[in-house]
């Protein structure tokens, strides 16, 4: 029995899709809210949202991998809300994706092509590892190298989406001396839209809640002088750190497993890179808001910044004086402080108060604060 | 007369793995393989970018060889600094090292079963036709899992129904659905599909344990040393309740009660799915094709290095995995590995896109191997590669000149052949259910089933090296990382080591050279390396290319047989192909720090 046909769902759509297979629109609603979360909206645009996704057919989505490691399949993997399954079979047709696709060699080439002639000028093109400039055999995929790949396949994208740190600004086989001449999407391909999602891997809700702004409005986000989507990069690691209060006051491990480490001091003078990096790990948190870098104990390696395997050694506290403006202040007065950067007005008080108490905070946390 | 006419198989993606793999097999009139080449089509550069580097920080640039076996490389490279330098790390960071690489095995196999290598036995399509209440008498015969009503099998089904008839195939588009290879009766396909959701959410729980130890997956922090994460527990000083205090309130660190019982929490649902999904589907599965208990051998001789030490890396006896090589099938003697010994692990470079000072028909050992990236191949796009010449970016790794293979078989045999009790009882209990002789576990299935095989055996180990960490935390021990070390001053101006672990796709070491506090050579030997090498000097053939040889292939523009038994092998060819290292400074300005 198929469940109701409410008169606004158009044959062939996402919601067609999700009706047919017993998906309320409250269920789906309630994604929605999860997803307006995600992009720092007011949850009252979650009916829009829905009302947008389920009059499309599900978004056409090619995925193809160069200089990488597949670790940012692996964290798309991991994502709680949305899952893989509900990106997959609800909101997008993964038309091509080497690590999950089934078909292999020429049938998978034949995907990719099928999926560039229907929806010419309108699919997603979602790119991870970084591409060799030295030489086209340094790495190819079905005899074609990765940048002839690349130019083929981004012509007739709507938008380019380069996630991990090596599609966006050259990764790990960038770092000095670049053996094979990498370089980022970004460096070679000028005419199209293109969103950066670095980290290495990156947060898999910055991956999917990027996704969800394109299924939404069809576009990109606001985004900052380096691609980078400002309402999860628009803030260091050390201001949404729950360990900042420990900086202030002058409380830092000395090692990493002296009192002062067992009792969640401050990582600044074991190298942590928390103060120059601009990410969400201390908000979101990762594997469902589990745990991050810095609460496991070891600094933050700065991951999602552009050369950051070059910017100075791992375990070496940063030189750069810390500004007044983000070193005298306690927990709540930071938060106040951090105002202006950029912080999505919605979840502003949830993160300050998370700060302050130290709860794990998830994105479901955030979009129920808000109801 | 005629000549026999022959063709060239291409498969290029192979999809379904880690990284660019291309296979090329010539077959006979009858598309039969009479030989089979295995091409890594990308290369990176990471030893050469680690020279001149801090040896403390190896580990973060070496754990981007992989995302997929994630932490394997951080863990070689601490241990081959550890080596190098003699430290000994405390019980507690090697008890939470063996359950975070335990955790890293059952994630890994669990999806590699489920999401890499089902797709080579289950038709998603056949799904469609399958009776859900048969279905539900079918999973329920096999197993006590829960999720397994009619109603749950039903609501799957028509997910799927719904999915395959909006026209939007998604991953599933222009797979091999209807080929005469597949076996499966629909009750059993719509069992597996079933599973291959469920497995999906599984896994992003369980990874919470590396979470909690690593603050992250994919790519969990590591130390040499020890292991970063703090303990958040005072047990001197009792809490509220019975409980033991933890430390700084609300603060701390990841590892307090709370995270501990996230670890327990995951432990408990590793089991029970090993136990009672990924098991029974295996079984359930391989006694549906008994044929491929037949071929795709591969070499007949295996390597391990070892792994989960009782009592520390120096102390070899005391691994739950042992280190050996078995040659030709010869399970009565288990041959020593001497991996310092330059006669004994070469790599070559005959048919690879290297360069060696010595000439290309030589061997070198890893403390003196060079590697001069030298692309010979066609200019892309092309459509074959010169197969009698160089044809990969991956070298050939040898042992005492033989090619042997690594991963789950080889460890499994290792550890049969040791007289491991719980690994004779499971074999015995598998030959003994699919009615096969043990000369099946030779096989591209023999390999598949060995897989799941460790997986039970590794989980079952999980709780104990947990109990035995809390023990040792209600005891007052709460050290995880020893510091003596730690600073640069303290070391010798030249040391260098070797690190070993079991990835889950076998035998992984990284060899490093330190020079006045910095990296002056840095080598890793991986296992797919190992496993998807190409031919050698004498042209002998690599593990990959062995077991392809005599396939049938019914149709070969479908080559399903192809991918069952490379994916047996769960390629992972980003870790294959990743050697470049610093004596190509001629060819490429290394920065000297």
């Amino acid at each position: 029995m198929k469940h109701a046909q409410q008169p606004d769902i158009l044959p062939g759509t996402v919601g067609e899709g999700l009706a047919q297979r017993g998906v309320t629109r409250r269920e789906f609603l309630k994604l929605c809210t999860t997803l307006t979360a995600l992009l720092a909206l007011p949850p009252s645009m979650a009916g829009a949202m829905a009302e947008a996704i389920s009059k499309a057919r599900r978004q056409s989505v090619i995925w193809l991998s160069f200089q990488e490691c597949t670790g940012c399949t692996e964290s798309i993997t991991r994502s709680h809300s949305p899952t893989l399954e509900n990106l997959i079979f609800d909101l997008i047709s993964l038309d091509y994706h080497h690590t999950l696709q089934a078909a292999s060699a020429e049938a998978a080439e034949h995907a990719r092509e099928q999926a560039m002639k229907d929806n010419d000028g309108k699919y997603l093109l979602i790119v991870d590892g970084s591409i060799p400039m030295g030489n086209p055999g340094f790495s190819t995929i079905a005899g074609i190298s990765n940048y002839d790949m690349l130019m083929e396949t981004a012509r007739g994208a709507a938008a380019i989406v380069a996630v991990g740190t090596c599609a966006a600004h050259g990764g790990i086989p960038r770092a000095d001396p670049n053996p094979t001449g990498a370089v980022s999407v970004g460096d070679i391909v000028k005419d199209k839209p293109i969103i950066n999602v670095p980290g290495c891997p990156p947060i898999p809700v910055v991956m999917t809640g990027v996704l969800a702004h394109f299924l939404t409005f069809g576009g990109i986000p606001e985004l900052d002088a380096q691609g980078r989507p400002k309402s999860f990069y628009g803030e260091t690691i050390h201001d949404r750190c729950y360990r900042r209060p420990f900086y202030d006051q002058g409380k830092f491990a000395q090692t990493f497993d002296d009192e002062a480490a067992r009792q969640g001091w401050c990582l600044f003078k074991l190298g942590c890179k928390g103060p120059v990096t601009y990410n969400a790990c201390a908000t979101t948190k990762w594997n469902d808001g589990t745990s991050f870098p810095i609460q496991s104990g070891h600094g933050c390696i700065g991951c999602s910044e552009a050369n950051f395997w070059d910017a100075g050694p791992l375990y070496k506290a940063l030189s750069m004086p810390v500004s007044a403006t983000t070193s005298m202040l306690g927990a709540a007065a930071a938060a106040g402080a951090a105002a202006g950067v950029a912080v999505t007005w919605h979840n502003r008080s949830t993160k300050a108060a998370a700060k302050a108490a130290h709860e794990k905070m998830t994105v479901q946390e955030l979009s129920r604060e808000e109801k | 007369m005629n000549q026999p006419a022959t063709r060239r198989v291409i498969v290029d993606p192979v999809t379904r793995i880690e990284g660019h793999l291309r296979i090329e097999a010539e077959t006979d009139a009858e598309g039969r393989i009479t030989r089979a080449s295995s091409a890594g089509t990308m290369v990176r550069g990471i030893e050469i970018i680690l020279r001149g580097r801090d040896p403390r920080e190896a580990w973060a640039f070496a754990q981007r060889i992989c995302g997929v076996c994630t932490l394997v490389h951080g863990i070689a490279s601490v241990r081959a600094v550890e080596s190098a330098l003699n430290i000994e790390v405390p019980a507690n960071a090697q008890l939470i090292r063996n359950l975070m690489i335990g955790a890293q095995y059952i994630h890994d196999h669990v999806m590699h079963f489920y999401h890499l290598h089902a797709l080579d036995w289950v038709d998603v399509v056949s799904a469609l036709k399958a009776d859900p209440k048969a279905t539900s008498a079918l999973a329920q015969s096999l197993s006590g899992y829960a999720r397994s009503s009619p109603g749950y099998f039903s609501d799957v089904q028509k997910k799927l129904k719904n999915f395959v008839e909006a026209g939007q195939l998604g991953i599933f588009a222009n797979g091999y659905w209807g080929h005469p290879a597949y076996k499966l009766p629909p009750e059993a396909n719509l069992m597996a599909v079933a599973h291959y959701l469920d497995a999906l959410a599984w896994q992003r729980d369980v990874v919470k344990l590396h979470a909690v130890f690593g603050g992250k997956n994919p790519h969990p922090m590591f130390l040499v040393g020890g292991v970063p994460c703090a303990i958040s527990i005072d047990p001197q000083h009792p809490g509220k309740g019975k409980g033991p205090h933890f430390h700084g309130g609300n603060s701390g660190t990841a590892l307090n009660v709370v995270g501990l019982q996230t670890v327990q929490n995951a432990i408990n649902q590793m089991r029970e799915f090993v136990d009672q999904v990924y098991v029974p589907d295996t079984l359930a599965i391989a006694g549906f094709y008994k044929d491929w208990f037949k071929q795709g051998e591969g070499i007949g001789s295996f390597l391990t290095y070892g792994e989960f030490p009782a009592r520390g890396m120096s102390d070899p006896s005391s691994y739950l995995i042992p280190s050996g090589v078995i040659l030709d099938r010869d399970l009565s003697k288990i041959h020593p590995i001497d991996l310092n010994a330059e006669s004994e692990i070469q790599e070559f470079v005959s048919h690879a896109w290297y360069e060696y000072s010595v000439g290309k028909e030589k061997g070198l050992h890893p403390y003196k191997g060079e590697t001069k990236l030298d692309y010979t191949g066609p200019k892309p796009p092309y459509q074959q590669l010169d197969v009698d010449k160089d044809y990969s970016w991956m070298k050939s790794p040898r042992w005492k000149g033989s090619a042997v293979e690594v991963g789950p078989l080889a460890r499994v045999l290792m550890m049969y052949a040791a007289g491991h009790q719980q690994t004779k009882e499971l074999v015995g209990m598998t030959l003994k259910k699919l009615d096969v002789p043990v000369q099946a576990l030779y096989s591209t299935l023999g390999r598949t089933a060995a897989r799941t095989l460790e997986t039970k055996i590794i989980a079952d180990a999980m709780q104990g090296w947990y109990d035995q960490l809390v023990a040792n935390i209600k005891a007052g021990d709460v050290k995880t990382f020893n510091e003596t070390k730690w600073e640069p001053a303290t070391w010798p101006s030249h040391a260098q080591g070797v690190g070993v672990t079991e990835a889950p796709r076998g035998a992984l070491a990284h060899w490093i050279v330190i020079k006045d506090q910095k990296i002056d050579n840095y080598q890793a030997i991986v296992p797919s390396t190992w496993n998807a090498g190409p031919r050698d000097a004498q042209g002998n053939q690599g593990p990959y290319e062995a077991a392809l040889q005599g396939h049938q292939l019914h149709d070969v523009k479908q080559p399903i047989e192809i991918l069952r038994t490379i994916h047996s092998f769960d390629p992972c060819i980003a870790c294959a192909v990743h050697l470049t290292d610093p004596d190509g400074q001629e060819l490429m300005q290394v920065k000297v720090v």
